[in-house]
């Protein structure tokens, strides 16, 4: 049996494993149909490598017709930094939670960024560890209840909420781009991943997109509430927006990129 | 049958089906039964069939998980093809009478002995209420496993919903006749 | 430790990390580090919820790397620290263990194996028996209890506290997740009204008066620059922990005395183990059961005193034979078959091991 694709869906998802995986009512679902517009619309379904991290980003392991690497938590971005140093043609796109980039894989997040590599980082931020069944993350709200944080976040013993966008912006070479959407705006976050993808293939640096993302099973919530904690609640403590875009580069020139992945 | 049975529970993931097994698993102890409950547990088992195993033995337990059951429970469409590896030549399929057709084409007739069609959920919806489905199961259960006392159940219950029930007392006599309604649908089969 | 967790024995049905938390309750744990992964989560929720009643302290790190050093940390201040882990979790943390191997600091990891390698299954294994005694750069100078009832759990949580405290070794609690998810009875107790002493913890930094005044000050290191120097500590230690070996190895056997079939398993399948020895025996196949309880160190004199009248050995395990391996190593120069059941990341039942074994002995 042939199977298709239906209208809505982007091209680049692949029907045979639809209906996908996620809990009714997640975010993941919408971040990935914008990454999927996304790449629709560059074009870039040949040569793009994805790769998803432990969490429940693992779901995603089969969810595109792209040529997919699940690797390990928190661990995506350095084994994407691999492939492109030594395949620079291919456009690699990074797909990870709060807790694997900014926790576990904080360091990778960090160091990649600050050494301007040529990734396209997608972190979706639902405020805690989702697949673990809802512990705390560095994104958790203050006050916010999960498992490891039962009576609330408490601010003086745990910090604050990691704001990653904010954290990538201050440390990236001229050429990053970085921004921070939400699954409440769709159009808004294609455009973001979009010109996060694109700034990758004009070799101008790193290229990281936070996607504020629902998670009604964790959350314990209905519709009518789960929107509202983004909309209200994580939009307020997450500003929506680009912070850091390659036209503002001022001086210097563009890095370029050659087939046997030396940069000049 | 013996005093030591092993029973494999599986349904979607609202019906309650681990719910069930721990409420026959502390029933069971609070017998002074030896009994042990694993519920199945994975990446991927939101949107997937929820199994649970429950083993109630009058010596202690050896292992956590079995392969074939005396007793299976499927609840629904899914679960009915799921559980296909538990059943033996002795095991007893117990499931909902909305999905005959599913057990019939799956594993055509297995004999009067060995499957047990119940109206369980029609039942719940005509003469009790569709949110006590699974206690309805559960009195199938304990029906049909004949080893526990059903104070004991009641008691596993009020353990579990208690403070439910003080808040509302008509919720306790739904439970309460729910679990008889399907205790008289288990008792002799 | 002002309120008492326990008073009086208390018969209960709860999940093993349930039970995990009340033993290290019981043993006075003061802190608990950790990150979360299944299947040992549940560990550090219920220790969350009982942390302000009890007065005892948690923090979750950003990894596992942290939650090990942090684990050192607590212990360098004189606290009975433990941090709990899984799997690729266990990876991560043998950097730290390895230095609180070097150092001979006493921590405590309850290990809930899941299947591997890699992130692997979410669900239960034995495949980790090889890391958590041998994990690090080291000689694996370690204490392993491998549990296999929820009342093991219980009574091994607080052995492994007092044995860390008192022999400094790392100590670690091999658990698995369908121990971590199960339900069966326990009865949890206060160790101290069962005649067990908790052992006392010393702080190895932060001492009382001025270092270099009025005491030495204490420098630990774990980085030698001869050869020697490093020989010579790991030398000691390795000493140490062989004078010890008798005071802490344990086993159990079951209807060894005639047996000509013996049957080795360790953790959660010694059950399995246990339960197949009946049903061989009624087929007239004399069967035996030797369980380690200490994978590190091994019960190796007690394993080869049982072994002179049996023809066939039979290692049964969810790995495949990382366990057959430790036994091959002690059994070196007898001439005794070994074969191994070996099912990586699977659950052996009794029927399975009876089968194996009948299958395989043509019986
Ligand atoms: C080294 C290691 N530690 C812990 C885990 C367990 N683990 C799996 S997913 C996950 C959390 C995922 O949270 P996040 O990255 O925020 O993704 P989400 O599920 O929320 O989308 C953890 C801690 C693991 N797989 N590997
Ligand atoms: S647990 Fe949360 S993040 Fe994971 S699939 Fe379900 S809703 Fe989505
Ligand atoms: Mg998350």
């Amino acid at each position: 049996m042939e199977v298709t694709a239906q209208p809505q869906m982007p091209k680049v998802w692949r029907a045979e494993t639809k209906p996908h995986k996620f809990c009714p009512g997640c975010g993941h679902g919408i971040v990935l149909k914008a990454l999927g517009k996304a790449i629709d619309e560059l074009n870039i379904q040949h040569n793009t490598i994805f790769g998803c991290d432990i969490g429940c980003s693992l779901l995603t392991w089969d969810f595109f017709n792209l040529d997919t690497i699940q690797t390990h938590h928190g661990r995506t971005i350095p084994v994407l930094v691999g492939i492109k140093r030594v395949r620079p043609e291919l456009v690699v796109v990074s797909y990870m939670g709060d807790g694997g980039a900014y926790a576990i894989g904080a360091q990778h997040l960090v160091s990649s960024a600050n050494r301007n590599e040529l990734v396209t980082v997608i972190v979706v931020n639902n405020t805690q560890y989702a697949m673990t069944g809802g512990q705390m993350a560095p994104t958790t709200l203050p006050g916010q209840k999960t498992e490891t944080s039962p009576y609330g976040r408490d601010i003086k013993l745990t910090g604050k909420p990691m704001l990653g966008p904010e954290l990538v912006a201050s440390i990236a070479p001229e050429g990053a781009y970085v921004a921070r959407g939400t699954v409440s705006n769709v159009m808004q976050l294609k455009n973001f991943i979009k010109k996060g993808l694109e700034n990758q293939i004009k070799g101008n640096g790193f290229s990281f997109i936070e996607a504020l993302s629902a998670c009604p099973t964790n959350w314990r919530t209905n519709a009518a509430e789960t929107w509202s904690f983004i909309e209200n609640e994580m939009s307020e403590y997450f500003p929506i927006g680009e912070l850091r875009t390659p036209d503002e580069k001022k001086v210097g020139e563009k890095r370029k990129v050659t087939s046997n992945g030396a940069k000049h | 049958m013996g005093q030591n049975i092993k029973i494999v529970l599986a349904g979607e993931g609202g019906q309650g089906v681990q719910s069930i097994a721990e409420i026959i698993s502390e029933a069971a102890y609070n017998s002074g039964f030896q009994s042990l409950y694993i519920p199945n547990f994975g990446v991927e088992q939101r949107g997937g069939v929820s199994v649970a195993f429950v083993q109630i033995s009058d010596q202690s337990v050896d292992a956590p998980k079995f392969i074939i059951a005396d007793i299976v429970i499927a609840l629904s469409r899914r679960a009915i093809e799921r559980v296909k590896p538990y059943i033996g030549e002795k095991t007893l399929l117990v499931y909902d009478s909305s999905v005959d057709d599913e057990v019939e084409k799956i594993y055509g007739k297995l004999g009067e002995n060995r499957q047990l069609s119940i109206p369980a959920l029609e039942m719940a919806q005509k003469e009790v209420h569709p949110r006590v489905f699974n206690i309805i199961i559960l009195g199938v259960v304990v029906g049909v496993a004949e080893l526990l006392e059903k104070k004991d159940v009641e008691q596993a219950l009020e353990r579990r919903l208690g403070h439910k029930f003080a808040q509302d007392s008509s919720l306790k006599n739904l439970n309460y006749r729910a679990l008889e309604l399907g205790y008289q649908l288990g008792q002799g089969k | 430790m002002d309120i008492k967790p326990i008073q009086d024995e208390k018969r209960a049905f709860m999940t093993g990390n349930e039970v995990i938390v009340w033993g290290a309750l019981a043993a006075g744990a003061d802190i608990m580090y950790g990150y979360p992964i299944t299947p040992q989560n549940e560990i550090m929720h219920y220790w969350t919820r009982l942390v302000p009643k009890y007065k005892k302290d948690f923090l979750q790190t950003e990894d596992e790397i942290s939650a090990g050093f942090t684990t050192v940390g607590g212990v360098l201040a004189g606290k009975r620290a433990f941090t709990a882990t899984a799997g690729p979790g266990n990876v991560l943390m043998q950097e730290a263990l390895s230095m609180a191997e070097m150092m001979r600091l006493p921590t405590v990891v309850i290990v809930t194996q899941r299947g591997g390698p890699s992130t692997g299954t979410v669900i239960y294994s034995q495949q980790e028996v090889n890391l958590t005694c041998f994990g690090g750069n080291g000689e694996g100078l370690r204490i392993v209890y491998s549990t296999s009832s929820h009342q093991e759990l219980f009574n091994y949580t607080i052995k492994a506290f007092n044995t860390a405290w008192k022999y400094r070794f790392p100590t670690f609690v091999l658990s698995d997740g369908y121990q971590s998810k199960m339900r069966e009875p326990v009865t949890i107790y206060d160790p101290e009204e069962k005649g067990i002493t908790i052992e006392p913890t010393e702080s190895l930094l932060g001492l009382p008066g001025t270092p270099g005044v009025e005491r030495d000050p204490a420098h630990l290191r774990n980085t030698y620059n001869l050869e020697d120097e490093l020989y010579n500590v790991v030398k000691s230690s390795v000493k140490e922990y062989n004078s010890i070996i008798s005071k802490i190895v344990e086993y159990d056997t079951y209807a060894v005395e005639d047996a000509k079939v013996l049957i080795i398993a360790h953790g959660v399948v010694s059950r399995a183990a246990k339960a197949a020895i009946s049903s061989l025996r009624e087929k007239g196949i004399k069967a035996g059961y030797f369980r380690p309880i200490t994978l590190r160190p091994f019960p190796d004199e007690a394993l080869r005193s049982l072994v002179d009248n049996v023809d066939h050995i039979v290692v049964a395990e969810s790995a495949y034979g990382q366990l057959e391996n430790i036994v091959k190593n002690n059994l070196y120069g007898f001439n005794i078959p070994i074969i191994g059941y070996l099912r990586p990341g699977m659950g052996i039942t009794p029927e399975e091991i009876t089968d194996f074994v009948k299958a395989e002995l043509s019986l």
